[in-house]
């Protein structure tokens, strides 16, 4: 007779420790709700321009659907090499520097695998984006959650990371501009936090997929920081500035140890990145800078119309200058951002993401994600008013 | 063009009926410096017309369109100038350009029927005396104008919450 087997007891412990992302819940709850507004959508609204697009189609009807090389096609690199120069004036080695990934999610698990010990501890700083402590965890590290506050702006101080700092500490994780807040951290800012870096000897993760998602000024790179390049391992993608979320497209950029490192892990996981999306990735860099801007200059405006709505209800909101995410607080109105997103919803039928979802550190702000359109976020705004005069 | 120029413009185009008030919020410019602004886009004739982008068939009301391709001889010393202001004066005749290649200009000719553009190309366009030669193609359909998809157009499918 067979023994009765309970599968449960097959999963790792870890998993236990792991709950199912938070952001999940306000999915399975708005999704029975007929006539939702939805401020809870982290992507572009705006479909892939059609150039890379077709570039994709062609690249498929001409037959090329093989494997590439694990770093990923080598006119890729070269064109993110080229970027770097141009943009940031640094240089990174196409051989040896870059790394093409599926994604800023693999490229972030795989960067933390490929510098973690059991133990090891590593940074984040909080309200912070869902995947940092899980991935964290699921390398064997220990994450260390840092507050970043609304009198500064949510950027990191160099303060408070030093203070967190022990004799375990291997990296912090920086993301700026940041999901949810939409902080961003310039040179200066940047450069008191490389001083402490630099002093106790650890590194940066520096995920800078909004980084074309600036307004008012530029992106500061924080490799660029002097002593920094040695330091970073770099994350960056297509999704957000290109709309190309669905392509799964990414890139890590550290020095060659580490992507050597990396690339141990990448070419077992995934293998190389997928070659269409690629194929896409050459066009959007090479002929993609004109629809970007437009996008952007597009979002800079719904930033504009969602800020001065929700200061203008009796929500403070700060004004972000980064991603596409506006960060009000909720504290005035005496719930806790849960129960405000909950009832939001199913009294108004918006969905928002309550802050607590991204950390301790986001309990009483909502994240409001503007990356829909003008009329969407307008009458988002009349319908939070109402939510708020019924209270 | 400065960037907020640039902004103030891709609203008006994006919607001509936004008001100066949206237009302030969404640029983040002050209501006052918006008028002013607006009012010199106007002025400059930068801003020509705000006007809606109609689909006529789908109203019910159809029209007929052509283009025409002239071959034309020119008058001494006025180029273009002449024969082109001759053609746009028709009400009829709904664009003039001027072409590089086999033949000198393109209108685009609107009616009721294609009989009465026919005729219309017939009778006050071929008998102008600087026309050499029309050849007329008839429009059957419409698919973009503008920069306007004139059909149903793709939807983004979204999931309604994502990371």
């Amino acid at each position: 007779m067979q023994k009765k087997c309970n599968s449960e007891r097959f999963v790792a412990d870890v998993m236990t420790k792991v709950p199912p992302s938070g952001i999940r819940k306000y999915f399975d709850l708005a999704s029975g709700i007929e006539g939702v507004i939805s401020l809870g959508v982290g992507e572009p609204d705006f479909v892939t321009p059609w150039h890379i697009r077709e570039a994709c189609i062609h690249s498929l009807e001409t037959g090329k659907t093989s494997y590439t090389s694990n770093y990923g096609l080598i006119e890729l690199r070269e064109e993110i090499s080229k970027l770097y120069s141009h943009k940031h004036s640094t240089h990174y080695d196409p051989d040896s520097e870059i790394l093409v990934m599926s994604g800023v999610s693999e490229a972030l698990d795989v960067a933390i695998r490929a510098i973690t010990n059991p133990g090891d501890e590593i940074i984040v700083p909080q309200p912070a984006y869902v995947a940092y402590v899980p991935s964290v965890m699921f390398a064997g590290g220990v994450p260390v959650p840092v507050v970043t506050k609304l009198g500064n702006h949510f950027k990191l101080t160099a303060e408070d990371l030093e203070n967190a700092i022990t004799p375990k500490t291997k990296a912090v994780i920086m993301n700026y501009p940041n999901n949810p807040t939409g902080a961003i951290m310039g040179r200066k800012d940047l450069e008191a936090i490389a001083k402490v870096v630099s002093e106790h000897d650890i590194m940066v993760i520096s995920d800078e997929v909004y980084e074309c998602l600036t307004y008012n000024g530029s992106h500061t790179c924080f490799a660029t920081i002097d002593g920094m390049k040695e330091r970073t391992i770099l994350l960056n993608g297509f999704s957000k500035a290109y709309a190309m979320t669905g392509f799964r497209l990414a890139y890590a950029l550290a020095p060659s140890p580490i992507i050597n490192a990396m690339i141990r892990i990448h070419q077992y996981c995934m293998l190389c990145a997928p070659i269409t999306a690629q194929v896409g990735a050459i066009e959007a860099l090479r002929n993609g800078n004109e629809e970007m801007q437009r996008m952007i200059r597009d979002y800079d405006r719904r930033r504009h119309l969602i800020v001065s709505g929700l200061n203008k209800i009796g929500l403070e909101c700060y004004e972000p200058k980064g991603a596409f995410y506006a960060f009000p607080s909720v504290r005035n109105t005496g719930l806790t951002s849960g129960e405000f997103a909950e009832r939001l919803l199913h009294e108004q039928k918006v969905v928002t993401i309550p802050g607590d979802v991204f950390g301790p550190a986001g309990e009483g702000f909502l994240r409001c994600s503007y990356a829909t359109s003008k009329n969407q976020i307008a009458e988002a705004l009349e319908r939070i008013n109402r939510f708020m005069e019924s209270l | 063009m400065d960037i907020e120029t640039r902004h103030i413009l891709e609203c008006l185009e994006q919607d001509a009926r936004v008001t100066h008030e949206e237009i302030a919020t969404l640029t983040g410019i002050p209501i006052e410096e918006a008028n002013k602004r607006i009012k010199e886009l106007e002025d400059a004739g930068v801003i020509r017309k705000y006007r809606a982008s109609i689909d006529w068939d789908l109203a019910g009301d159809e029209h007929v369109y052509a283009i025409i391709e002239l071959k034309v001889t020119l008058e001494r010393n006025r180029g273009y100038q002449a024969i082109a202001e001759r053609l746009y004066k028709f009400p009829e005749v709904r664009s003039v350009r001027l072409l590089s290649g086999q033949y000198d200009l393109s209108l685009t000719v609107m009616g009721k029927t294609m009989k009465e553009v026919a005729f219309f190309v017939a009778e006050k366009i071929s008998t102008i005396e600087q026309v050499q030669h029309t050849t007329t193609h008839f429009v059957l359909k419409t698919y973009k104008e503008d920069g306007v998809i004139l059909q149903e157009q793709e939807e983004n499918n979204r999931l309604i919450v994502t990371p």
